[in-house]
């Protein structure tokens, strides 16, 4: 039993403590290492993302066998989540109340996050740089800590708009959107550019993922008198979207397809790669299978280190150069606490990044975020199918100021 | 109006999804009294196996008789293996063995063959576009598909003594027993076949919505929707109540409850047929002497 004394020589004792030492005291964090948490789908119906979490381990090695980050070496723990929000709770708790680490760091899905990201937020822990594109992980007032990385889907509509607007301002436009959060951040995006004109311009339709088709959406589309049409839904109803659209001889002048479903093996091929030629999507990666960055320095950067770490990863996977970007960011911002890695510490600098360019981002550009801009990347360019690839076209456009 | 006659087209062309599936549901309720919950799953099981059929080489149809078979024997196996030993148990044991079954099925599917959409190949192709686009050759021709599979089935139990005892050991098993039928064989025959025509409409579906494990998840309801509309003992009314819940549910979400709620529409014909007409459109009241 402490006397009245020693309580006061105690506390006292924690007062005189200086401001650095008490960083040391954040879980986590000791004078020989940084503790960083994560969660990952090395299993179940996501298992293909599984690589991010892979790739952070053998980047965190890279930076270990070259000295570490302020004299610290990094232990990424990561833990699988089978994309299962009840187990991302479950692992998130173990990592904070068990392994005590420092932040959660590029946690996967949107489900999975929005399963934490009060609990997390009640706890004060770092919740940083997360795999997902939902709009809300830049709402900075109501989860300060909490923030995401790549362009949300809402950005990403702006954006759309954006070059819709300068090529063909009064277009009918025809938006099918998935009928969950992912699905209507790109109703919201359409929205902030229209603004006034929305009601107007718009016929928007949803499906559900229960739907076995959504060709009834299609004909209401079609026969509304659309000229533009926005595809805002997952793989497998982008494949049926775009066949369809096709098959019942529809041609919209532009056709916009959230880069969700973009993939050539799982929705362009299925779909017919024909019947997709024109349509419009955007990029912020560089993508590896691309040519034109066969000689670019930052992709050989990334070539270098997957060569030395993941000599079996598989070089046209472009979840590695989306990890890379991001493990260089939060490397980025770790230096950029200059040793104080107090959990308040880490969120300061997170919002205070200035034009930094990770390695394997299209050039021009650039991750900024501010306390009052918890969104880091709000650009993006625009690449058009041409029944065999991805071609990029136009300038760098930033989403809308709303 | 233009618009009007494209959804009932674009309706009658899902519908045919839905009676495909709703038939295979009509089949193992007659061969066994239940209604079997993993049979979406299933299916889509079966149609994974086809597909790695066709992606080993074989030619189209080799790979799709040969799953009917592979499918059969799969139905029997359960039967034998999983349900023979609760045959005696009360209902509530058979749901909890179909539930587990679903999960068991469809996890292993996701396990073996991965949750990316695969592309399905389909025998029908052709090079003009039909009513507008509205529907492919492969609906048109599934759509022919599953009406051989109806005309097959109704002769099967109509003509056959095979089809008679079995329907006699679904109905009254103990009588069927003392007349020298082999009810416990005639069970698994049942699941064999319900299977095999489970393989048909999950092969006729996924060139429409692609292949990936949770292909029949929504399929389903709307096909017991489709049974139960037309009957959930007669074959050919649930192929008509398949059709008539895929216009219903297109017009419906384009003109009346919007696209929020056509699952809710497929709900909604479920508990009115229930409450209003228990044995469909086309059933047969049965009454029982208690």
């Amino acid at each position: 039993m402490l006397n009245r004394r020693q309580l006061l020589a105690a506390s006292a004792a924690s007062l005189a403590v200086p401001a650095i030492a008490r960083a040391q005291d954040t879980p986590g964090v000791t004078a020989t290492e940084i503790r960083i948490g994560n969660t990952m789908p090395y299993s179940g119906p996501a298992s293909a993302y599984g690589v991010i979490g892979r790739s952070h381990e053998a980047f965190f090695r890279m930076v270990n066998e070259q000295g570490g980050i302020a004299g610290r070496k990094i232990n990424f723990i990561t833990y699988d989540d089978g994309y299962s929000p009840p187990k991302t709770v479950e692992q998130t708790r173990r990592l904070i109340e068990q392994d005590r680490v420092a932040f959660l760091f590029n946690t996967l899905g949107t489900p999975t996050n929005s399963a934490i990201v009060r609990y997390v937020n009640q706890r004060k822990v770092p919740h940083i740089f997360l795999s997902t594109g939902a709009d809300k992980w830049g709402h900075y007032q109501e989860t300060p800590w909490t923030i995401g990385w790549q362009p949300s889907y809402r950005t990403e509509a702006q954006i759309y708009m954006k070059h819709l607007l300068e090529q063909r301002p009064n277009a009918k436009i025809g938006l099918l959107f998935q009928n969950d959060d992912f699905g209507k951040d790109y109703v919201i995006g359409v929205r902030d550019v229209l603004g006034a004109r929305y009601d107007q311009m718009v016929r928007a339709v949803s499906h559900e993922v229960t739907d076995p088709t959504v060709d009834s959406q299609v004909v209401s589309l079609q026969n509304a008198g659309c000229d533009v049409m926005v595809t805002a839904t997952t793989p497998k109803f982008a494949a049926q979207t775009i066949r369809r659209v096709h098959d019942v001889g529809w041609r919209p002048a532009f056709h916009y397809l959230t880069n969700v479903s973009i993939s050539v093996g799982t929705v362009m091929e299925p779909a017919g790669p024909e019947k997709g030629v024109g349509i419009i999507t955007s990029a912020y990666l560089k993508d590896p299978t691309d040519p034109a960055w066969d000689n670019d320095a930052g992709m050989n950067e990334w070539r270098d280190f997957m060569r030395r770490y993941i000599p079996n990863g598989d070089m046209k996977d472009g979840s590695y150069p989306f990890a890379f970007g991001i493990a260089q960011t939060l490397m980025h911002t770790l230096k950029q606490c200059e040793g104080n890695f107090s959990r308040e510490s880490i969120m300061r600098q997170v919002a205070s990044l200035k034009d930094f360019i990770p390695a394997t981002l299209i050039p021009g550009i650039k991750v900024n975020t501010s306390p009052t801009n918890f969104h880091p990347i709000r650009q993006m360019q625009l690449q058009r199918w041409t029944g065999s690839t991805w071609q990029r076209f136009g300038n760098v456009i930033e989403g809308a100021n709303v | 109006m233009d618009g009007f006659a494209h959804q009932i087209i674009a309706g009658i062309a899902t519908g045919g999804i839905y009676a495909s599936v709703a038939l295979a549901i009509v089949m193992i309720y007659q061969a066994t009294h239940h209604v079997n919950f993993a049979q979406g799953e299933m299916a889509t099981l079966s149609t994974f196996i086809a597909w790695s059929m066709v992606n080993a080489g074989m030619p189209y149809w080799v790979a799709f008789f040969g799953t009917i078979l592979v499918s059969f024997i799969i139905g029997v196996l359960v039967e034998r293996l999983l349900m023979r030993p609760v045959a005696n148990a009360p209902v509530l044991t058979h749901v909890g063995v179909f539930i587990g079954l679903l999960l068991i099925v469809g996890n292993m599917t996701g396990w073996i063959f991965g949750y990316t959409t695969k592309v399905f190949p389909t025998p029908f192709t052709s090079d003009q576009p039909l009513f507008g686009g509205l529907v492919s050759a492969h609906e048109l021709g599934s759509t022919a598909v599953t009406l051989t599979v109806l005309i097959l089935v109704w002769a099967f139990f109509r003509f056959t003594k095979l089809g008679l005892a079995m329907r006699a050991a679904a109905y009254n098993p103990r009588s069927s027993r003392l007349v020298g039928i082999r009810v416990g064989w005639m069970l698994a025959l049942g699941w064999g076949l319900a299977a095999a025509i489970g393989a048909v409409a999950g092969m006729m579906v996924a060139p429409v919505v692609f292949l990936d494990p949770t292909m029949m998840l929504g399929i389903l309801l709307y096909a017991f929707a489709g049974a139960l509309l037309g009957g959930i003992d007669n074959p050919m009314g649930a192929v008509l109540g398949g059709f008539a819940v895929g216009v219903l549910e297109n017009l419906a979400g384009a003109y009346v409850v919007g696209t929020e709620l056509k699952l809710t529409v497929a709900l909604a014909i479920i508990i009115g047929v229930l409450v209003v007409r228990p044995s469909g459109l086309f059933g047969r009241v049965v009454f029982s002497r208690v």
